[in-house]
């Protein structure tokens, strides 16, 4: 169908839907409801990769043992994305495709160069977190396209995770960070650019040696913070370079 | 469309991309889960779908083919949390009480008061500031 | 009288209704052959229209523009400057322009309407505004006879901001032809507010209006005035249509049009002695009232008559004004004026302690009222004034003086504030409304009548309680009529705290009249030979009220309420975020008539208190609000409130039925100045609210 037909908007959790068509920011149209597609819903180990298909939900991801051992800061993200009616039918998937610069768990994502994997009617192709996002709320999936699952390799090193929000619950995010502190360290924020970013001048600099002052003076460089309707571009800098500085001393070894 | 709501088989004739929130009210006549935002962001339009709390203002009508829906007119007015909110005085103006009933039910027994904040904290209340509501809820 | 239900938390006379999902409010009901209607507004905040396009089909549709007014097109209030719906000139954003009802609300949404406008300059700071609405001056002493004695001057300039009610029940009608006239059912607090309105809009097209309340989701001021206007809109549509017209607000409409709170700028030059003393204040208040007079004028009144705090201090000049900008008007909302006064007294308070390096609460101890002592309209304060005890109770209870020293040099912080609400309206306002209730015999029982609406505080259950024990008749027996205003009189509006010490303390009487006529004969037999008696009672103003209106000097309110919030705070170092810890109110509210409903109204309003302080900011963009969604106007979740210990103080006021005080806004005046008071122990100087974290930030990174 998404083949075949122009415009068709696949509909996972539906919990930006029709926030999105009251407030103009998305077109009526014809939607596919996937809802029911259950082996899109499993979480699974196979070999060293996790794999969490496109539809587990942030409740899924809460309980999975696995996502608990392998990607703790995932279930935290997933904590922290809404209250217990929107864990239970938001998905990851969803969250992916929806493309905000302010998905909670976008960085972990980021932080851990997972990989996208994409379906068409002809084929299967992984697309590497990375470069997923093209633009602000754009991604190579191509029309046709289902994201199907998302799968994370072994992590090697201390995971971190910190949501600033505005409230201490339900709240959009206005500066959200995943970082991994491991051989080299990983650092990936939400909220401070068009799209989730990595920082890999700063990455660089924390693995070469550098002290975690010149490390957040290089952060600052990396990001495009913004004033809206949430914060201030001035505030998000700050947070950005304090959770930064909180990030390296809660990881130190020993 | 296929359903089991509150325990009885049901068939719904709405559009599919009808909010499940108008199909209970309007189509089925339950008046009990209420509109406070239209964004998922009060939880006043709280329901169980399968025994799990959503958000029926967020969900089209197509999603629910098949499972069962518990809305507050599905505890009746024996259940021990109506009796507890009674009680207590756990409602002032009552708009958010069907919704914040419906996800206590999902806490169990003895829950413990950071788990009770924690789990309704998607349920907004004007009139409380909660502390009533974590009275009902924890009475034995 | 012996107290058997006052003084015990009966169960709600509504409390199953509302725990089960039956209670019915205005969108839960239909009246056969209705139309949904919608409101057109402008999308400017100044000018003039000069086109109206509708592109639609019209066929199915009722429209309504300001010439099927069949009365005057206003809403009345206080000054009828306000239009129901826009002729011309436009002087605010979202204000009402034409109005369409479809019996489908996919018809009635999908309707375009173009409008052109000539647009003028917007005048969107109040503090640049030349019109005002109101003005007020209260003086006492020699002001400059004060400042010259002064060991120190303390002066600063405090801002609070718009609040959004977030009633969890939007704002809904319907409007129902009937007989000739009309009936509106709806989510109102102040039913006869709407009767009058409606027959100054209606004129001769109707023979008569009813207007009934429906369980009401909310309230807090903020379906005050404003479903006035709601009602009228539907009603003209229901007129001219035939049918029955709903029309319910979605949430971000009702954000955008509907009332608010008024954003204030509170000035303070104060002059104290060494010791402490208070020995003048001079305060000026301005409050941005919006494009409408609407109830500017009182909210300035309670606002500028609190603003000296509960304080003694000879020699006070208040200036106040109300004034006029392109915005949409603001409105009643719990606590009227004195919150956002009270928060400047109160921080202004602090700094003066740091001025002198005292301890706040020894400020606030020196120079609370006292029994015999006048407050700065010159009224001599009663028994009933509790100051000093809720301070002492609250530090007691807080532990504050052991935290203040033990938090020194940490992330947290511990405040506090004092604070008073006056009962009822003031000065001669409850003698103006000649409030009327009733008590009527019933073969189980009795029936109260009265125009007093339930919005979640308790109305019915604490009315039918002060009823039962005078009556000697058990809380079972009495009922409460609807508020219907072809049932019950006008006992004036449910607002100011006045619904159980004013109109409570009518019932009483009218109950204890008809206990006599009773005498021996039980009620049911009585009611089997006389038919359903009733005795209808009016307001009596106590014989020592005296109140100067043009002087703005006497006894302002009957009575105050007295309360002191200690607040604790983390401070997270790395976002500025504020984590309130506890907070502890103490409350003299006279008598609890109902101990978990008064200690309920104290919860909520706390937590509003929380709410204004810490999270509620209304943006305000080209003279609207901007974030009007719940996901970006956000009050408190469970995981915002801390724990909050009630203590609830009973100094009564012989007044008051059971000596009754006022409740329901006192809470509203204190949480803020003590968390910000928390704040300032932490070293971070704010003086204005919302305290978000990004103010926070720039007060840490200014302090040296």
């Amino acid at each position: 169908m998404l083949r075949d037909e122009e415009g068709v908007v696949p509909l996972a959790g539906a919990t930006d839907l029709y926030v999105g068509l009251n407030f103009g920011t998305l077109e009526p149209r014809r939607f596919v409801n996937l809802w029911g597609l259950g082996p899109l819903r499993r979480i699974a180990v196979r070999g060293d990769i996790l794999s969490i298909g496109a539809l587990a939900t942030y409740t899924a991801m809460i309980r999975s043992r696995q996502v608990q051992r392998r990607l703790p800061m995932l279930a935290q993200a997933a904590r922290e994305v809404g209250g217990v009616q929107i864990q239970n039918r938001g998905t990851l998937g969803g969250n992916i495709a929806n493309a905000s610069p302010a998905g909670d768990t976008l960085p972990v994502l980021a932080a851990v160069d997972a990989t996208v994997v994409l379906r068409s009617a002809s084929e299967e192709r992984r697309v590497p977190f990375a470069g997923f996002y093209t633009g602000y709320r754009e991604s190579r999936r191509q029309p046709d396209e289902l994201i199907t699952a998302v799968e994370v390799g072994p992590v090697e090193g201390t995971q971190w995770f910190r949501k600033v929000g505005t409230r201490a619950a339900q709240a959009i995010s206005k500066v959200v960070m995943a970082a991994v502190r491991g051989p080299a360290p990983r650092i990936a924020l939400g909220s401070v650019a068009p799209t989730v970013i990595r920082l890999p001048r700063t990455e660089r600099a924390l693995g070469d040696g550098a002290g975690i002052e010149a490390a957040a003076a290089i952060a600052e460089s990396e990001i495009q913070p913004i004033d809206d309707v949430r914060s201030t571009a001035g505030y998000r800098r700050r947070v950005v370079a304090n959770l930064l500085r909180r990030f390296w001393s809660d990881t130190a070894p020993g | 469309m296929r359903i089991t709501l509150n325990g009885a088989p049901r068939e719904l004739t709405c559009h599919p991309a009808a909010r499940l929130l108008d199909v209970l009210r309007e189509e089925c006549g339950l008046t009990g889960t209420k509109e406070g935002c239209g964004e998922g962001e009060c939880g006043a339009c709280t329901v169980l779908i399968d025994g799990a709390a959503v958000c029926s203002c967020l969900i089209p009508a197509a999603q629910v083919s098949g499972a069962s829906i518990t809305t507050i007119e599905g505890l009746g007015d024996d259940h021990p949390l109506a009796r507890a909110f009674m009680d207590e005085v756990g409602a002032q103006c009552g708009i958010c009480t069907p919704g914040m009933i419906l996800t206590a039910v999902t806490l169990g027994p003895r829950p413990s008061l950071p788990r009770i904040r924690t789990a309704l904290a998607g349920n907004l209340c004007r009139c409380t500031g909660y502390e009533a509501i974590y009275r009902a809820i924890r009475k034995p | 009288m012996a107290l058997k239900a006052v003084g015990t938390s009966v169960p709600r006379k509504d409390g199953l209704g509302k725990a089960t999902g039956a209670a019915r409010y205005a969108d839960d009901l239909t009246f056969p052959g209705m139309l949904h209607g919608r409101t057109i507004r402008s999308t400017i905040p100044c000018g003039t229209i000069s086109a109206i396009r509708r592109d639609f089909d019209p066929a199915g549709f009722t429209v309504v523009d300001w010439r099927d007014i069949p009365g005057r097109n206003v809403v009345a209030l206080l000054t009828d400057d306000q239009p129901c719906l826009v002729e011309r000139e436009v002087r605010h954003q979202a204000e009402p322009v034409l109005l369409l009802a479809h019996e489908s609300r996919e018809a009635l949404l999908g309707a375009a309407v173009h409008i052109e406008y000539l647009p003028g300059t917007p005048l969107l700071d109040p503090e640049r505004s030349s019109r005002s609405f109101k003005d007020i001056l209260i003086e006492k002493g020699n002001l400059e006879a004060g400042f010259a004695k002064a060991y120190r001057v303390v002066e600063g300039s405090y801002r609070t901001g718009h609040q959004e009610h977030v009633y969890i029940e939007p704002n809904g009608v319907i409007a129902v032809p009937e007989d000739g006239g009309i009936a509106v059912h709806g989510s109102i607090q102040c039913p006869y507010y709407v009767h009058k309105a409606l027959v100054t809009l209606l004129g001769d097209a109707v023979t008569h209006v009813r207007v009934v309340q429906t369980e009401t989701g909310g309230g807090f001021g903020g379906k005050e005035e404003y479903p006035s206007m709601l009602a009228g809109h539907a009603a003209l549509l229901a007129l001219k249509a035939r049918r029955p017209v709903k029309i319910v607000y979605d949430r971000v409409e009702d954000m955008e049009a509907t009332t608010k709170r008024h954003p204030a700028i509170v000035r303070h030059r104060t002059a104290v002695g060494r010791d402490g003393r208070l020995l003048a204040m001079e305060i000026e208040v301005i409050l941005d009232a919006g494009a409408y007079v609407t109830l500017s004028p009182v909210v300035l009144s309670r606002g500028a008559i609190h603003s000296a705090g509960p304080y003694r201090c000879p020699n006070t000049r208040i200036s106040a004004r109300a004034m006029f900008t392109n915005t949409p008007p603001n409105g009643a909302f719990r606590g009227f004026g004195a919150p956002q006064t009270e928060f400047a007294v109160e921080v202004h308070m602090d700094r003066i302690a740091e001025a002198l390096a005292m301890d706040p609460a020894r400020l606030r101890d020196r120079n609370a009222l006292r029994p015999g002592d006048t407050t700065a309209t010159g009224q001599v304060l009663g028994q009933d004034c509790s100051a000093r005890q809720v301070l002492r109770a609250a530090l007691r209870k807080s532990g504050y003086r052991r935290k203040r020293k033990a938090f020194a040099g940490t992330n947290r912080g511990i405040g506090l504030s004092l604070y008073y609400h006056g009962s009822g309206f003031t000065g001669s306002g409850e003698l103006k409304l000649g409030s009327r209730a009733s008590v009527e015999l019933t073969a189980t029982g009795v029936r109260i009548l009265t125009s007093s609406t339930e919005i979640g505080q308790g109305t019915r259950t604490m009315h039918a309680q002060i009823v039962a024990d005078a009556l000697e008749m058990p809380y079972e027996q009495v009922e409460v009529a609807q508020p219907d205003t072809g049932v019950v009189p006008d006992s004036g509006p449910t607002v100011a705290s006045r619904t159980c010490m004013v109109v409570g303390g009518i019932l009483e009487r009218a109950a204890l009249e008809l206990k006599e006529r009773l005498g021996d004969a039980a009620p049911e037999e009585y009611f089997r030979r006389h038919g359903p008696v009733r005795v209808t009672k009016e307001y009596q103003q106590p014989d020592w009220i005296r109140w100067d209106e043009v002087a703005y000097r006497g006894d302002a309110y009957a009575t105050y309420g007295w309360g002191c919030d200690v607040a604790e705070v983390e401070l997270d170092r790395d976002t500025w975020e504020v984590r309130p810890r506890r907070l502890t109110v103490v409350a003299d509210v006279g008598k609890a008539i109902h101990p978990a409903l008064a200690t309920g109204q104290i919860e909520g309003g706390t937590a509003q208190g929380v709410g204004y302080a810490l999270l509620e900011q209304v943006t305000m963009r080209d003279g609207v609000m901007a974030n009007a969604q719940l996901t970006n106007y956000l009050i408190p979740t469970t995981l915002d409130m801390p724990q909050v210990d009630v203590v609830l103080v009973e100094n009564p006021y012989p007044g008051g039925p059971s000596g009754a005080k006022g409740l329901g806004e006192l809470p509203m005046d204190g949480p803020a100045p003590a968390l910000v008071n928390a704040l300032r122990h932490l070293g971070l100087d704010l003086r204005s609210i919302p305290a978000l974290p990004e103010a926070i930030m720039e007060a840490a990174c200014a302090s040296p």
